[in-house]
C-alpha cells in the first residue's frame, strides 16, 4: 500500500513521541517538522531536518523541483497525519492515495511533512517551503494557488435511519421542532464558522444547535468524526456535516445514518454549502501545477475511483464516478487536449452520488 | 522618530526646559507622518473625522513634587522597593513602578549598554526579566528555557533549565509562543510552558522541583501567561480562546505544586466558584448560574473566557484579581446574551477561589477585545474621599477607574479614538454599543476603531505614584471587517471572515501616552510608528522606559513626555523592560530584544506581507516592518558609567 513511501524522521522530542504513540496504534499531533509516516519505517530512516522557520516569500517562489541533490525524485507533500478521511500518517485516507496517484505519474515518491491543519496550515507548510503540494483546499483558497478542482461535495445532514427524521433542507419544519438538538461544527474564531452554524443562527435556530469544535480533541483519532458518532450515539437528533467526512464515518457507526445534501446549496445572499476542492500549490509555482492539472485532467477516472472508494458524495459528477482504476497511460500529455473539463454547473436538485 | 505633544503645563523648571524643545518637534510631525503614512488607507485616516481626544484635553494639572504616599501607592500591594524585580508587574500592584533615581532625567543621557546575552530563540520575546539577589533569570518563547545569569559577573550563565515542552503545543497557540515571564517566591522559580504545565525551579541550582500539567493542548489549551504567587499558592491561568477552549484560573501549591482550586469562567456557579460571597456591583451580574443562562443551552463549554493577561494581588483586602478573555467558538449570532463570564474581571479569594464581585467590561463581546489587561491597584483621594481604586485601560478603549472593594465603575473615559462604542454608562456599568460598527455575518463594516487587538492589548502599563500618571503603552489601529467565501480547517471548508488592521487616525500606529486617572485626561504622548507593544517601566527618578518593534529601547521624560535617550537593539521590543540595583550597588536597566508576538509575527513567523489577512488581519498593518527590524533574541543591560 504504501509502495514507494520516502520517509523523513523529525529530530527532536517530537518526532520519538509521534513514533512511540504510532506504534500503539494512536496518532497525534506533530505540527511542527516531518516526521515518520510509519512506525517499522521510521527506526531506520533519513535524517533530514526541515526549517519551518524560513523567511517571508518576497515575489513569487523559485519552481518546485521533483529532483532531488542525491538523485531521484520526491514530491514534497503536507498533510495532517491524524484527519481521516483526508489524510493519516499510516497513508489511510483518500488525499494520500492521491498523492500516490501523482507521484507515480511523475515518476516520483511521496514525502511528507505531517502538520495538523490548523490556523497556520499554509504558512507553516506549503508557504515555508517544507512541501510543495496540500492535497485538498477550496478552490478560492487565498493563501495558495489552487488546481483547477478535482471534486465538489457539498454539507449533508446526518440522521440515523431508525429516527424516521427526514430533513432536506433548513427551512424544514422539522428542525423547528423542540428540544430538536442539531449538531454542528464550529471554529472558534467568532464570526469564523461553518456554514451551517450561520445558516442556523440566521433562522433563529441557535437555541437547537449543539457545538463540537472541528479541533476536537487531538489525542483521539480523527477528531472532526465526533460529530458523527454524536448522530449515531443518540447526542444529537441530526447532524450538518461536511460531505467527505460524513460520507467516510458515517457507514462506519454501528447503526444506519441517512445522509441528505442540503438545501439550499447557497443560502442567500451569499453562504455556500457546496464547495469546490483543488490541489493547492504555492503562488507563483506555474509549471508545477500545470503538471498536476494535465495529471488531475488524465486521471480523472482513477481519482473519482477513490474518491467513491471513500464515499465521498459529489455534486459534480455522475455515474462514472465508480469506474475502475485504469492502468497509467504513458502517453497521457497527448490526450490532454481532448479531455473533457470537470463540470460544475449542474443545476440544484442534481442527483448526489453517496455510496462508496 | 516620533513626535512628542505636551498636553499639560510644566510644572518645574526642568519640564519647563523639555517643553521648550517640543515645537521643533511638532514642526518635524507632518514629516514624519509622510514617512511612515505609506499606505493609502493610513492617508485617508489621517483625514478621518473624530479624531482621537489625545489633544482635547489641554492642561491637565500635575500633582506637587514630593507628593509621594509614605507606604508606596497601595501599601502592602507595592511594599517598599528593595531594588529586585521579583515577578514580572514588579509587585502585586502591577505598579512597574521602581524608586531608584540614580538615572534620572538628567543622567539619563549617559546610559551605556553593560553586557547582553543571546537567549538562541528567534520567536517573539514578550517576558520580563527576573532579578533576584545577585541572578537575573530568563524565561525565552517555546522552547520555554530559564536561564540563571550571574550579575556579579556580566551576565555569565549559571544554569539553564530546560523543561522541553511538546513541540505540537506550536501549533496550537494562537498567536506566536510567547511567555509573558516567571515568577519568584521562596528561593523558587515559578513559570509556565507552552504545552500547558507550570513548573519549579530551585532557583540557586535550576533543579526541577516540581511540574503539574494544569491544561491540554490536544483540545487546544496553551499557557503563556506570567503567574503570580501569593500565600503559598502560584495562580495560573490558560489561552485558547481562538481554539473555543473554555477558560479558567487555577491555584496550586507553590511547595508541591498540587492543584488547590480551578475557577471556571464559563458554566454553572458551582464551576465558576461562585458561592456566597459573591456581591457584584451591578445587577446584571447578579443571579444563579449566569455563566450558563447568559449563553444559548451549552454553548457556555466551549465559551472561552480565558486567563492570559497579568494577576494582581491586594493583601489588605485580601482579593486576587484577573481578568478574562473573549467569549469563544461561536458567531455571535449563535450566542446571544452577555455571555458571562467572559471579557471582564473577578475578583476572587485566594485561599479558594471563592468570586466577591465581577464587572464585565464587555458584555456580548463583537471585536475580540478581551478582557484581560493588567488591573493597576492604587490608593487615592477620589472626589475627595480616600478609595482603593484599581485602573483598568481595556482593551476596548476605554480607562476605567474602578473602587476594587465592590468593582463600581468611577469613571471611564476614551485614551484614544473609539467608534466600536458609545461611551460607558455609570449607572449600569454597561459599554453603550455602537450599532453602525456591528459586524455581521455577510455585510462588510469599515473603520472599525479600535481594531480587534483593542486600543491597547496585553503590553502592560506603569504607574507612577509620585506623578499620579499611567504610561500606557498602545497601538492606533482601526480595522476593516468582511465574510469571505471559502476557508479552510481540518478537512473543513467553513466562511471566514477576512479583517485588515490599519492606522487609526492621526497615522501613527502606536503610542505612549501618560494617562491622568484622576482628571480622567491625556497629559502627553509620543506616537510611535509601530504598535508599542512593549511594557513600560517608570521610576523615582521620573524617567520612563519603553521599547518599540522597529528596535529602539527609549527613555522619555515621565512629566513631559520629552525624548531623553535612546538605543537601537538587534530586533524590535516586545518584551518588559525592568529596573534593578544591581550588586555593586548601582541601578540597571534591562530589556529582551525579539520581535515577534501577534503584532509581529510578520518577521517572528514570517508571514506573506501580501496576504492583507494573514495574522488575524495585523499583516496588512505591519508590512513594513520587516523593513525596519529581523528576528532576535537578547537580553540588554544597560547602566551609567
Amino acid at each position: 500500500m504504501l509502495a514507494g513511501l520516502v520517509v523523513v524522521m523529525a529530530a527532536g522530542v517530537g518526532g520519538v513521541a509521534l513514533r512511540q504513540r504510532l506504534a500503539t496504534g494512536t496518532p497525534r499531533q506533530q505540527p511542527r517538522l516531518t516526521a515518520a509516516a510509519t512506525p517499522h519505517l521510521a527506526a531506520g530512516s533519513a535524517t533530514t531536518v526541515l526549517a519551518a522557520d524560513s523567511a517571508p516569500v518576497v515575489g513569487y517562489a523559485p519552481p518546485t523541483r521533483l529532483e532531488r541533490p542525491g538523485g531521484g525524485r520526491e514530491l514534497r507533500v503536507c498533510a495532517d497525519p491524524n484527519n481521516l478521511p483526508f489524510s493519516n500518517a499510516r497513508g489511510e485516507g483518500f488525499e494520500n492515495r492521491l498523492a500516490e496517484l501523482v507521484a507515480r505519474e511523475l515518476g516520483a515518491t511521496v514525502r511528507y511533512t505531517w502538520w495538523a491543519q490548523r490556523r497556520g496550515f499554509a504558512r507553516n507548510t506549503l508557504n515555508a517551503r517544507v512541501c510543495d503540494l496540500v492535497m485538498g483546499v477550496p478552490s478560492s483558497y487565498e493563501l495558495a494557488w489552487p488546481t483547477r478542482p478535482y471534486y465538489r461535495s457539498t454539507y449533508v445532514f446526518v440522521v440515523r435511519k431508525d429516527r424516521g427524521l427526514r430533513v432536506r433542507s433548513f427551512d424544514d419544519a422539522v428542525l423547528r421542532r423542540p428540544g430538536l438538538r442539531i449538531g454542528v461544527q464550529v471554529i472558534g474564531d467568532d464570526y469564523a464558522n461553518t456554514p451551517p452554524a450561520h445558516a442556523l443562527a440566521r433562522r433563529g435556530l441557535g437555541d437547537h444547535v449543539v457545538g463540537y469544535t472541528v479541533y476536537g480533541d487531538y489525542a483521539q483519532p480523527n477528531p472532526p468524526a465526533r460529530v458523527v458518532e454524536a448522530v449515531a450515539r443518540g447526542e444529537v437528533d441530526v447532524a450538518v456535516v461536511w460531505g467527505p467526512l460524513a460520507g467516510y464515518f458515517a457507514p462506519r457507526q454501528p447503526v444506519s445514518l441517512e445522509l441528505t445534501p442540503v438545501a439550499p446549496q447557497i443560502d442567500p445572499p451569499f453562504l455556500p454549502f457546496v464547495f469546490d476542492i483543488a490541489m493547492a500549490t504555492r503562488r507563483g509555482d506555474s509549471t508545477f501545477r500545470g503538471q498536476l492539472e494535465r495529471i488531475l485532467v488524465a486521471r480523472r477516472p482513477a481519482i473519482d475511483s477513490i474518491l467513491a472508494e471513500y464515499g465521498v458524495p459529489r455534486v459534480d459528477v455522475g455515474a462514472h464516478a465508480t469506474a475502475p482504476d485504469p492502468a497509467p497511460d504513458p502517453a497521457f500529455e497527448s490526450a490532454l487536449d481532448t479531455a473533457p473539463a470537470p463540470t460544475h454547473d449542474l443545476p440544484p436538485g442534481t442527483a448526489v452520488s453517496l455510496r462508496p | 522618530m516620533p513626535a512628542v505633544r505636551p498636553l499639560a503645563r510644566p510644572a518645574s523648571p526642568s519640564t519647563r526646559l523639555a517643553a521648550a524643545l517640543v515645537p521643533s518637534l511638532l514642526l518635524a510631525f507632518p514629516l514624519l507622518l509622510g514617512g511612515c503614512g505609506r499606505h493609502e488607507r493610513d492617508m485617508q485616516m489621517t483625514e478621518a473625522p473624530g479624531r482621537t481626544t489625545v489633544g482635547a484635553a489641554p492642561n491637565a494639572p500635575l500633582p506637587p513634587q514630593g507628593s509621594q504616599p509614605r507606604r508606596g501607592p497601595t501599601g502592602a500591594a507595592a511594599p517598599a522597593d528593595d531594588g529586585q524585580w521579583t515577578m514580572a508587574t514588579k509587585d502585586y500592584a502591577n505598579t512597574r513602578y521602581s524608586t531608584l533615581a540614580q538615572i534620572d532625567t538628567a543622567t539619563v543621557k549617559n546610559l551605556q549598554l553593560k553586557w547582553t546575552f543571546e537567549t538562541g530563540v528567534l520567536r517573539g520575546h514578550e517576558e520580563a526579566p527576573l532579578v533576584v539577589g545577585s541572578t537575573m533569570y530568563i524565561v525565552t518563547p517555546y522552547p520555554n528555557i530559564l536561564y540563571a545569569l550571574d550579575l556579579t559577573k556580566e551576565g555569565a550563565l549559571r544554569w539553564k533549565y530546560e523543561p522541553k515542552p511538546m513541540a505540537a503545543a506550536q501549533g496550537v497557540a494562537c498567536c506566536d509562543v510567547v511567555n509573558r515571564g516567571p515568577a519568584y517566591a521562596d528561593g523558587k522559580i515559578f513559570y509556565n510552558t507552552l504545552d500547558a504545565h507550570t513548573v519549579a525551579v530551585d532557583a540557586s541550582t535550576g533543579r526541577e522541583l516540581w511540574r503539574t500539567k494544569v491544561g491540554d493542548i490536544q483540545i487546544g489549551e496553551t499557557v503563556t501567561m506570567a503567574p503570580m504567587v501569593a500565600k503559598g499558592k502560584v495562580f495560573v491561568g490558560n489561552s485558547g480562546g481562538e481554539l473555543g477552549v473554555r477558560g479558567w484560573i487555577t491555584a496550586l501549591d507553590a511547595s508541591t505544586g498540587k492543584i488547590a482550586w480551578r475557577a471556571y469562567n464559563t458554566g454553572p456557579d458551582n464551576d465558576v466558584l461562585i458561592g456566597a460571597r459573591f456581591r457584584p456591583f451591578y445587577p446584571s451580574d447578579s443571579g444563579v448560574d449566569l455563566g450558563v443562562k447568559t449563553w444559548p443551552p451549552d454553548k457556555w463549554k466551549i465559551g472561552g473566557g480565558n486567563v492570559w493577561g497579568f494577576l494582581a494581588y491586594d493583601p489588605e483586602l485580601d482579593l486576587l484579581y484577573h481578568g478574562t478573555g473573549n467569549p469563544g467558538s461561536w458567531n455571535p449570532e449563535l450566542r446571544p446574551g452577555d455571555n458571562k463570564w467572559s471579557t471582564g474581571v473577578f475578583a476572587r479569594d485566594p485561599d479558594d477561589g471563592q468570586a466577591v464581585w465581577y464587572y464585565q467590561s464587555s458584555p456580548h463581546d463583537l471585536f475580540d477585545h478581551d478582557g484581560i489587561n493588567e488591573s493597576i491597584l492604587v490608593d487615592l483621594p477620589w472626589q475627595g474621599q480616600p478609595r482603593k481604586l484599581m485602573l483598568r485601560p481595556e482593551r476596548n478603549g476605554f480607562f476605567y477607574v474602578m473602587d476594587r472593594t465592590s468593582g463600581q465603575v468611577l469613571s471611564a473615559t476614551a485614551y484614544g479614538y473609539v467608534n466600536s462604542a458609545k461611551g460607558v454608562d455609570l449607572k449600569t456599568g454597561r459599554l453603550i454599543p455602537n450599532d453602525a460598527k456591528q459586524p455581521q455575518t455577510g455585510k462588510v463594516v469599515r473603520e472599525i476603531c479600535p481594531a480587534a487587538p483593542g486600543l491597547k492589548d496585553w503590553q502592560p502599563a506603569a504607574w507612577s505614584p509620585k506623578l499620579r500618571l499611567v504610561f500606557l503603552p498602545h497601538q492606533n489601529l482601526c480595522m476593516d471587517w468582511e465574510g469571505v467565501e471559502a476557508s479552510y480547517i481540518a478537512g473543513t471548508p467553513y466562511v471566514g471572515v477576512n479583517t485588515k488592521f490599519y492606522a487609526g487616525p492621526g497615522g501613527h500606529r502606536g503610542e505612549l501616552l501618560a494617562w491622568d486617572p484622576l482628571a480622567a485626561k491625556p497629559v502627553w504622548s509620543v506616537k510611535e510608528r509601530f504598535p508599542v507593544w512593549s511594557g513600560t517601566v517608570v521610576t523615582a527618578g521620573d524617567v520612563v522606559f519603553y521599547g518599540t518593534m522597529d528596535g529602539y529601547f527609549k527613555a522619555v521624560n515621565a512629566r513631559t513626555g520629552a525624548p531623553l535617550w535612546q538605543f537601537k537593539v538587534g530586533s524590535g521590543i516586545i518584551s518588559q523592560p525592568v529596573t534593578y540595583r544591581g550588586p555593586d550597588g548601582k541601578q540597571y536597566v534591562a530589556v529582551v530584544s525579539g520581535v515577534g508576538g501577534w503584532s509581529g509575527a510578520i518577521v517572528a513567523a514570517g508571514l506573506d506581507p501580501r496576504d492583507s489577512t494573514a495574522g488575524g488581519g495585523f499583516v496588512n498593518a505591519m508590512r513594513d516592518l520587516p523593513q525596519y527590524t529581523g528576528k532576535g533574541g537578547t537580553v540588554y543591560v544597560f547602566a551609567l558609567p
